[in-house]
């Protein structure tokens, strides 16, 4: 695979590490990166923009416009913070690419011309995307069946608008032995991001299980930003200074062992409790975490702290990877729409009861009916997310939002019902406000195909630029 | 024997996982997770989360870390994108699980340091 030596000279390697991640998905705040290389040491800034959803939505933005696609954040990102990453020599890994890394990569690029950034390399992985490629792919013997259902994919194969290969680790590491500083990815494995570098800096190989065990965990335990410095943390009244939370750190040793940390100063906490937090965060069989570069064992490592705000971390077990990668397929799955008002008390909840019957029954007046599948209910405010979960039932809030959707198939069916919501300001039972946003329109549903397909099928790509040199 | 909601010996994290949700439950001592792997059954939990839930629950242990997974099949009302409920990610779930009120053993209690 590699043209270029994926790893470091033995010679010139180090015996620790720091990785970051300062974006746990799109959306997330700009200060986690931005505080990362400004307020303490670091090796590494990896940055997760991905998403199931996003990759479908990015595709239809590059069938408009060829040069879209990517996630521009993290454009942005790069401008605010480029001159520290050259000063201090500070490498990023950010799947931004989405799917088209090469017009992010152009775009990065002219960030580096306008800030006269000569000679900085900028590596791009591609390969992941496999949307044209379905049909070959099936003649070639591949089912693409859901791995949760089983159906062939067949049953949806015309309406699949994304098809994203998750690579793993290696070709970030091979990105990184072409001495880039910049790289920047489609679809891989979110703990790949960490675990990349690692491999780059340590000289790991692909049999080495125990050690890609120790970075895919340490690659999980990071992957969300701040949900392992207290972020969405139990004991939340424990977190100090949320409003300038940490954003997590790895330190690690070429033995595979590493310390979860932050930089000094900042707010959140890392103690074994936040660190565990975020370990059962999307957690499936702990014995068997698969990803395509190891099988790690999440019941296998020990937890200690190592002082303030440092938890180390050891003994993390791996097996051999499966033959196959996982692909992830977004598809059109109709449409639906929601909409919500404001009711106020008295008497909020059967205010707000019979305004939802007297919407379904206008609707069904008219010649559209939703089946019970079809369509919700919620009066949030009076215990919606915790709904027939006893003793959590409130008697008589002061007010409560109403919020009703419908989905289905047919895109008239749906906008039907978002022109009934607002009449029952008027024509309801007094104290409904809360409609500013208007009709509540039809969205797109994007249903998701998870599938499996063989890995001599798939080809990484990693392709190395320069900035201040013509694009060859 | 005391009843206590689960809150007082065990912290949780939830979110999606496909058309269903995982609930991490972290005990907050060795003696509270012992009682836990006994009496947190996968069907106290399907029975908590009926009205929430409509597929199975399963249950998976990491006793290095004092986590109790489960997996809740159907938890989303269709899932990701295809879900019209406020909380289509299960990101509450495990604060509703923490609801969940059980009669706990003093010595449990004894040993289990407050929040």
């Amino acid at each position: 695979m590699a043209a270029v030596p994926l790893d470091r000279p033995a010679d010139r390697r180090r015996d620790r590490v720091l990785v970051a991640n300062g974006q746990g998905f799109w959306g997330d705040s700009i200060l986690g990166p931005v505080r990362l290389v400004e307020e303490g040491p670091l090796d590494y800034l990896t940055l997760d923009y991905l998403a199931e959803v996003t990759m479908s939505i990015m595709q239809k933005l590059r069938a408009r416009r060829p040069d879209m696609g990517y996630a521009t954040d993290f454009v942005r990102l790069v401008d605010r913070i480029l001159p520290r990453l050259v000063e201090r020599d500070v490498k990023v890994i950010a799947n931004a690419g989405g799917v088209n890394p090469r017009a992010c990569k152009d775009a990065v690029l002219e960030v580096l011309e306008r800030h006269g950034a000569r000679g900085v390399k900028v590596a791009i992985v591609e390969g992941d995307d496999v949307l044209d490629r379905l049909d070959e792919l099936m003649e070639a013997g591949e089912t693409f069946a859901n791995m949760d259902t089983g159906e062939p994919l067949a049953a949806v194969r015309d309406r699949v608008t994304s098809a994203n290969v998750y690579l793993g680790a290696f070709p970030i590491a091979e990105a990184l032995g072409t001495g880039a500083q910049i790289v920047i990815t489609g679809r891989g494995t979110d703990p790949g991001l960490v675990l990349g570098p690692l491999i780059h800096e340590f000289g790991w190989t692909p049999d080495d299980w125990d050690r890609l065990a120790a970075g895919t965990v340490a690659g999980h335990i990071v992957e969300c930003g701040a949900q392992c410095t207290g972020g969405n943390y139990t004991d939340w009244r424990r977190v100090p200074d949320m409003a300038r939370i940490g954003y997590p750190i790895v330190e690690a040793s070429p033995d595979g062992s590493f310390v979860v940390t932050k930089h000094e100063g900042t707010g959140g906490i890392v103690d074994e409790s936040t660190v565990v937090h975020q370990l059962a965060y999307e957690m499936g069989d702990p014995e068997n975490y698969v990803t395509p570069d190891v099988v790690a064992d999440f019941t296998s490592f020990r937890l200690a702290g190592d002082g303030a705000n440092r938890v180390r971390v050891s003994g993390v077990a791996g097996k051999a990877p499966t033959q196959t990668y996982k692909v992830s397929m977004s598809y059109h799955d109709g449409w639906k729409a929601v909409g919500q008002l404001t009711v106020c008390g008295p008497e909020a909840l059967d205010k707000a009861r019979l305004c939802s019957d007297i919407v379904w029954e206008r609707l069904a007046s008219d010649g559209f009916e939703y089946a019970p599948e079809e369509r919700l209910t919620e009066f949030l405010g009076a215990n919606v997310c915790h709904a027939g979960i006893r003793a959590a039932d409130a008697a008589d809030p002061p007010e409560v939002v109403l919020r009703l959707g419908v989905k289905g198939p047919d895109r008239e069916r749906v906008e039907r019902f978002g022109m009934e919501l607002v009449p029952l300001v008027t024509s309801g039972p007094p104290g409904v406000t809360g409609f500013a946003g208007g009709r509540p329109k039809a969205t797109e549903i994007i249903g998701f195909w998870p599938a499996l397909v063989r890995k001599e099928q798939i080809q990484a790509r990693v392709s190395v630029f320069e900035s201040g040199r013509p694009v060859a | 024997m005391s009843r206590v909601r689960l809150s007082r010996i065990a912290q949780a994290r939830s979110g999606d996982k496909g058309e269903g949700s995982n609930v991490g439950v972290i005990a907050r001592s060795a003696s509270a997770y012992e009682f836990l792997k006994e009496t947190l059954t996968p069907e106290v939990v399907e029975w908590h989360f009926e009205r929430i839930n409509s597929g199975g629950v399963r249950r998976y242990a990491a006793d290095n870390v004092r986590v109790l997974n489960f997996l809740l099949e159907d938890s989303l009302g269709g899932g990701g994108s295809a879900s019209l409920r406020t909380d289509a990610q299960g990101k509450t779930h495990g604060l509703a699980l923490l609801r969940l009120e059980l009669e706990v053993p003093d010595a449990v209690l004894e040993s289990t340091p407050e929040p």
